[in-house]
């Protein structure tokens, strides 16, 4: 399940629903993102998501599908909100149900990396210091190279 | 066609989005980039580093080799900061 918007979640009951739906699958795993309250040692003000309406929820449908074909996962959700959110909001939730635990952890990591950089997300930080478009980092090319390598 | 821009390269342009006439020694999406990149100052500073872009066609991630094709809607934008 993909829901991109402005609105915030409830991971309790969004998770709650996941695990009812979960088939019998014996593990759920979860990664919770939120903004951050500092950036390289100043205090974040907000932080805002701007993204590609139609491109994210196809990126997003395109990996949910990648990761159940290559993990077998009986559910899995991704949440991802866009706007002008605060410190300490929640930005993104990622769930999955598999049969066991080491496919759970691998699905959820899969997924988390692709988010990060194959998903059309821009985030902007705004600082006392100003504004600015939060960079790519190699260290995220280097996560997605771990998977393409077992692919 | 439909040149959609996001991100710092949206704010460099100053449009959201435009609709453009491509001329046909337009192939790719990095020759639709530099073709762009002549329609202000604002397109030249999008455009000036292509490693720096990354681009899509209806929708789905390309090169700047990919071959235009049929592609209706293009879209320009810095690599991509999801999660």
């Amino acid at each position: 399940m993909i829901r991109v918007g402005p609105e915030d979640f409830d991971p309790g009951r969004e998770l709650a629903a996941l695990e009812a739906d979960g088939g019998e699958a014996g593990a759920l795993v979860s990664f919770l993102g939120t903004v951050r309250v500092r950036s390289e040692g100043a205090p974040i003000l907000s932080l805002t998501i701007e993204h590609y309406p139609g491109m994210t929820e196809r990126a997003l449908a395109a990996m949910e599908r990648e990761a159940t074909r290559r993990f077998g996962l009986t559910g899995s959700l991704i949440l991802h909100r866009v706007g002008r959110l605060k410190p300490g909001a929640r930005i993104v939730l990622v769930g999955v149900r598999a049969p066991h635990r080491a496919a759970a952890f691998e699905a959820c990591a899969f997924l988390t990396d692709f988010l990060k950089s194959r998903a059309p997300f821009w985030k902007k930080e705004e600082t006392p210091g100003g504004a600015r478009w939060v960079g790519a980092k190699a260290s995220d090319e280097a996560a997605l190279a771990r998977w393409e390598r077992g692919a | 066609m439909k040149i959609l821009y996001f991100s710092s390269v949206r704010e460099a342009i100053g449009l959201a989005e435009e609709e453009v006439e491509v001329p046909g020694h337009v192939r790719t999406a990095g020759d639709l980039a530099r073709w762009l990149s002549g329609r202000s100052e604002g397109h030249a500073r999008a455009f000036a580093d292509l490693a720096h872009v990354r681009a899509a066609f209806d929708m789905a991630l390309c090169e700047m080799d990919t071959p235009l094709g049929t592609a209706r809607e293009a879209a320009f934008f810095p690599p991509m900061t999801g999660g």
